[in-house]
């Protein structure tokens, strides 16, 4: 799948503090129904967004200018509860390119990484210096430099190395998914299930 | 020595993903401890979290690649009523008939709506025999970690991953931490495996689990049925965990033997013979490691919006600590210090892969019998799958459940997470069976307790919360959930 090649992203960050955002929050279960990849952007955070009668709730911060940006800081266990990848979509697809949290879902983790959204895990420090410098200054940007693997809050100069596989950072940085490193193993896939069926 | 976990995960690593070059054209080196290609065995398919996996196939130019390994129900989006007339909603609709055309033209196994093996994907797996021990099964379902009851390594995964099992009959995995849960002692009168597993999230938190396998073992474990087992390991993503097992043993044998897609004859000896050495060496080794005493485990219910938010039914809401408490009283109208005894409910939901297997519906059956669902509850008793639904028939337990003035519905996950029209309406109270509380999940505004079904009867017959032991018992018969095995199996799979 063609996927954009991810080096260097620098944004406003687009800050949420609240944990355990869980995956009915990020989109809830009554927008999955479309069967396409697109479009659940219009969705994400749905309930955050929009009040029971469907107006805007003005002061919720993607309806604010302070929601233009293409990295989303967020409190502690991201992405929590059900395995739905389509959380990842509605992320990508509102155009976000990286996540930053002091710790992500296992599962979500995977979902963002197989679909070019990078999940930047930062230490609770730096977790909590972002997020009182968003309070404390109108504008703050973060850079995330894949290739380099660090995270620098621009206007304080502050910035911490993260972790991703080597692997996962390679496939983000051509733009590679795991199904064309499977496909390239094919052989040795039928070779397995030869020797699992003759040692039953 | 390795655990169980090990065992099974080493003998399904089809190639650790060497260190040097890459084999991506353009690749850089690569570093050992990369990923490993884990080899699947089984893997189930729904309409929600299938069709965008199909389509990517289907933009790569690709096939299924062993077709027979894979199995497909519909659940999430399906009425739980006059199932048979087709589904008015498109949106509901359309999901389902893709997967039906999905795989037809792929050779893929289906169990349509009203097929005799139809119902929620969690529950049919191991009612057909399709599930064993010693296998890695996925699903694009977080709550796969049910199977891993039957001493397999199961668990949720996403699309993409759909897409990778379904191209490849593998995927890309790196090994997780590893965590032991004991649980010791005798469990009280009343307490059942939801309140076991209820106790340990409240205990240890929706993140503890967070990296990491756990196994769940010790003698309150082992004492479980299957159906017990299940739950547990159901909700043991509720802890943030990548799944949960238990190894498996003679009462995991006896519900597999005999089933559909079980092996038969020579094959079932010689499984037979391979499972049993499926269990953790001694003195194997653990990344983390808890120890629950049973005897302090009382029956539960939640107070908040997430699982872990829990304590004893006839206890009082903890202090809110933190601005995540906070809001979840907000949004569940509650205060810290309050009781939640006696509370009146509006919704009493039976069902989901987490209690709706036919001992649930026994445990529900056996305290409501003799007795009334109170006028103002709106009770929704949804099998987890046509063959539960037929056995509470066989049985005789629909009989008891409609003199009681209840309704058994049609088979699906409904109410658990209100994709189809059984939803919570704004701002009611809901005694839910389920596995998850989350702001909204049964409908926008709703508000969920979880509970076990012991507490769900006892709560639908008085209208208020209900502590189940408070109740005498009309039968005279004891807690099905403590008794040694039930036969679970439909008469005629004898
Ligand atoms: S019953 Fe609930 S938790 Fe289980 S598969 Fe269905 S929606 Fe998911």
């Amino acid at each position: 799948m063609k996927r954009n090649k991810f080096t260097i992203v620098e944004s406003r960050a687009v800050v949420i503090p609240k944990d355990n955002i869980d995956t009915d929050q990020i989109i809830p279960a009554r927008f999955l129904k479309t069967t396409s990849r697109e479009g659940f952007g219009e969705n994400l955070f749905y309930d955050w967004r929009y009040d029971s009668s469907g107006a805007r709730i003005e002061d919720f911060i993607l309806n604010t200018p302070n929601g233009e940006g293409t990295i989303l800081v967020a409190g502690k266990n991201f992405g929590c509860g059900s395995s739905r990848e389509h959380a990842a979509w509605a992320i990508a697809d509102y155009g976000f390119r990286a996540v930053v949290s002091s710790s992500f879902a296992d599962i979500f983790r995977s979902n963002a990484l197989n679909n070019g959204l990078l999940p930047v895990q930062v230490s609770e420090g730096f977790h909590s210096a972002i997020i009182n410098h968003s309070k404390s200054n109108n504008k703050t940007t973060l850079k995330i430099d894949l290739m380099k693997k660090e995270i620098t809050v621009e206007e304080s100069g502050d910035s911490e190395k993260f972790e991703i596989n080597n692997y996962k950072q390679e496939c983000l940085i051509n733009g590679y998914d795991d199904i064309d490193y499977l496909l390239s193993n094919i052989k040795e896939i039928e070779e397995y299930e030869l020797y699992k069926a003759s040692s039953l | 020595m390795k655990t169980l976990f090990d065992k099974i995960w080493e003998s399904h690593i089809v190639k650790d993903i060497p260190g040097g070059q890459s084999t991506l054209p353009g690749g850089q080196s690569i570093l050992p401890g990369g990923p490993s290609i884990l080899y699947i065995d089984r893997h189930f398919i729904h309409e929600v979290t299938s069709p965008q996996a199909f389509t990517g196939l289907r933009n790569r130019g690709r096939k299924v690649f062993r077709p027979s390994q894979t199995f497909a129900t519909c659940d999430h989006n399906v009425p739980t009523s006059e199932q048979d007339r087709p589904i008015e909603d498109p949106l509901s609709r359309i999901p389902i008939e893709q997967l039906a055309a999905n795989t037809k033209e792929h050779g893929i196994t289906y169990f349509p709506l009203g097929d005799p093996s139809n119902g929620v994907v969690h529950i049919i797996g191991p009612e057909l025999g399709i599930t064993q021990p010693g296998m890695t099964i996925v699903c694009g379902d977080s709550h796969t970690s049910t199977h891993g009851a039957f001493g397999s390594i199961a668990f949720g995964i996403g699309t993409s991953e759909v897409e990778m099992v379904l191209a490849t009959q593998t995927l890309l995995q790196s090994k997780p931490k590893q965590m032991l849960i004991k649980v010791d002692g005798e469990l009280s009168n009343r307490v059942c495996a939801k309140d076991i597993i209820l106790h340990i999230i409240s205990r240890l938190g929706t993140s503890a689990g967070t990296g990491h396998f756990i196994e769940f073992a010790g003698s309150t474990i082992k004492g479980l049925s299957m159906e017990g087992r299940m739950t547990i390991c159901n909700m043991s993503i509720e802890m943030g965990a990548r799944g949960g097992m238990i190894a498996p043993d003679q009462k995991t044998f006896d519900y597999v033997k005999g089933r559909e897609y079980s092996p038969k004859g020579e094959l079932w000896e010689s499984s037979v013979k391979r499972w049993l050495e499926l269990r953790s060496d001694a003195g194997a080794l653990y990344d983390t490691v808890f120890e629950i005493d049973a005897s302090e485990i009382e029956p539960m219910i939640t107070w908040g919006t997430n699982p872990g938010m829990g304590m004893v039914v006839n206890g009082k809401i903890p202090p809110a600590d933190s601005r995540l408490a906070e809001k979840a009283l907000d949004y569940m109208g509650f205060r810290e210090g309050e009781p939640l005894l006696r509370l009146p409910v509006d919704y009493v939901f039976l069902g989901s892969c987490t209690n709706g297997r036919i001992e649930d519906f026994r445990a529900f059956a056996n305290i409501v019998k003799g007795r009334r669902k109170a006028p103002g509850v709106t009770a929704w008793l949804v099998p987890g799958s046509k063959r539960v639904e037929r056995q509470i028939e066989a049985d005789g337990l629909g009989e008891i459940l409609r003199e009681a003035g209840f309704v058994v519905r049609q088979p699906g996950c409904s109410a658990c997470l209100g994709m189809n029209e059984d939803k919570v309406p704004e701002g009611k109270y809901c005694i839910s069976t389920t596995n998850r509380n989350f702001e909204g999940r049964q409908g926008p505004g709703a508000r969920t307790i979880l509970a076990g079904p012991l507490v769900a009867a006892a709560s639908a017959i008085t209208g208020i919360i209900t502590d189940p032991r408070e109740l005498v018992n009309t039968t005279g018969s004891e807690n099905t959930y403590n008794s040694k095995s039930a036969n679970t199996k439909n008469d005629e799979e004898k």
